[in-house]
């Protein structure tokens, strides 16, 4: 519908709408609290200039990488175990299926108490937040593997490791990048949320110390445009990986 | 001709939720090196299981299939079953699926046999294209050359032209018969197409209805290249649509 160099365009339209009304609206009310998106900018301006946009956006990727390597490192062994393993999957279905939908929120006052204040409070909640969807993404990707396929395998004598590593894997993998896609959307949400309580760093500290150190909304606004921006790279990056040649034949007829 | 594979007295039975369903009833025969057995019967017959018990991926109730004397027990790569969808990992490209079999092959030998069956089944060119990327066709002549390219000494093949368009169908024949005259190889063939049979075959073995049981065996001696509308071939044609019971219709004198 659109070229390629108009396609940028096009996404941007809506942003600037959004800006617009966004302006108009504060103005027309008269707020002397809610931020325009010029005050914003010049937030977001100031934060960096004084060197704490930069502190807090890597103390909170910092506990993000921990909790999500950490879960991706747990997930995916398990999720396999699940695919491939009846016994495992009727072992640990259960058990996964009760966890996954209590939200990670629902873990701070235990991960406070077990981890107190500090990164790993954080950090465990979110493992637990991105390591659901990857084990269920894994184990649907092993489970799904097309017999065909198994059987042509086994037909060539492949079988343990090999068969692993040369089947498997390569078969469940758009599923694992998906489940580790939705994983890291799920870490960013969950990161903003426990640093808000539990730590004095980070875009989800910035936010409610903003708010309640003398209601700067502008900051508040900044810190919530930082969260968006870079949870958009983020999943940018994630796509990135559903291109590469070893995931894509996934999304091909 | 030495016999390459030995069946003695195959029986299997599904158990069902209506109680056990026999499929396979006592099924004995011969196939010798390098020929090419045919089987065919009503669709739902069973033939398909017998093929997956001799090629090794199903197990008989009772009954043993021998290759070379060597009773079969699992899947070998001295046979290649070839399904009636292709089967090429969708992952690999063309090149990295024909050297998926090899075992220990140098760099030189690798790039040889992938030359050497790239172009025996004409798809030169594809080298580096994805499963996806190709037509029906051409994925069944990529299954066929991943075969060959482990040498083995029987290819199963489970109707494998079944899915393709009817013109198609005929040049993948003739294809295979080419491909079969410079690489002799002991095939067995399950196919419902009873031209297809008398096309390619030199025995055709027909099933009975469920459970199976070998009804006809008929030699296909006609000489080669054959003709498709050649008398003799339609007279074979003709009575093995009697046995199968749909002569009159095949023979529009309904």
């Amino acid at each position: 519908m659109f070229s390629p160099d108009r396609r940028w365009l096009a996404a941007l339209a809506p942003v600037a709408l959004l800006f617009i009304v966004w302006h108009v609206a504060v103005v027309a009310s008269q707020s002397l609290i809610f931020p325009t998106p010029w005050q914003v900018i010049v937030g977001l301006v100031e934060l960096a200039r004084q060197g704490l946009l930069i502190k807090h956006v890597v103390a909170s990727l910092f506990r993000v990488t921990y909790g999500y390597l950490l879960a991706a490192a747990l997930a995916i062994p398990v999720g396999m175990l699940m695919g491939w393993f009846a016994t495992a999957h009727t072992l640990l279905n259960p058990l996964v299926q009760g966890l996954r939908p209590i939200s990670p929120i629902a873990w701070i006052p235990l991960a406070i108490l077990w981890f107190g204040v500090g990164d790993l409070s954080p950090i465990f909640l979110i493992f637990l937040s991105s390591f659901f969807p990857m084990v269920v993404g894994t184990a649907a990707g092993v489970m799904t593997i097309d017999k065909k396929l198994l059987r042509a395998a086994t037909n060539f004598e492949f079988t343990g490791f090999r068969l692993f590593r040369s089947v498997v894997l390569p078969a469940a993998l758009p599923q694992i990048v998906i489940g580790m896609r939705i994983g890291l959307g799920v870490a960013w949400l969950v990161v903003v949320a426990a640093e808000m309580i539990a730590v004095n760093s980070g875009l989800g500290y910035l936010i409610i110390d903003s708010r309640n150190a003398g209601n700067r909304y502008d900051l508040v606004v900044a810190g919530m445009v930082t969260i968006g921006v870079i949870g958009f790279l983020l999943d940018g990056l994630m796509r990135r990986l559903e291109r590469l040649d070893e995931v894509r034949w996934r999304y091909e007829t | 001709m030495r016999a390459k594979i030995e069946v003695r007295g195959i029986s299997k039975t599904f158990p069902t939720r209506r109680g056990p369903l026999a499929v396979l009833d006592d099924i004995s025969f011969s196939v010798g090196e390098g020929e090419f057995v045919a089987i065919i019967g009503p669709s739902g017959c069973g033939k398909s299981t017998l093929l997956g018990v001799l090629a090794g991926f199903e197990k008989a109730d009772r009954g043993e299939v021998s290759v070379d004397g060597e009773p079969v027990r699992e899947p070998r790569r001295t046979g290649i079953f070839i399904f009636q969808q292709p089967s090429l990992f969708p992952w690999l490209n063309l090149e990295g699926n024909l050297v998926f079999g090899l075992n220990g092959a140098s760099p030189e030998e690798r790039r040889r046999l992938v030359a050497h069956y790239i172009s025996l089944v004409g798809l030169e060119g594809f080298e580096h294209a994805f499963p996806y990327q190709l037509s029906g066709g051409m994925q069944q002549r990529a299954e066929l050359a991943r075969a060959l390219m482990v040498r083995p000494e029987i290819l199963y093949m489970d109707e494998p032209f079944g899915a393709l368009d009817a013109l198609t169908r005929l040049r993948m024949r003739a294809e295979l018969l080419r491909i079969l005259s410079r690489e002799r190889h002991t095939v067995l063939l399950v196919t419902h197409d009873v031209e297809e049979a008398l096309h390619l075959a030199d025995r055709v073995l027909l099933l009975s209805p469920r459970p199976a049981q070998i009804q006809t065996v008929i030699d296909v001696t006609l000489p080669r290249p054959r003709l498709l509308s050649g008398p003799a071939l339609l007279e074979l044609k003709a009575s093995i649509l009697k046995e199968l019971g749909i002569g009159e219709v095949a023979e529009g004198a309904v």
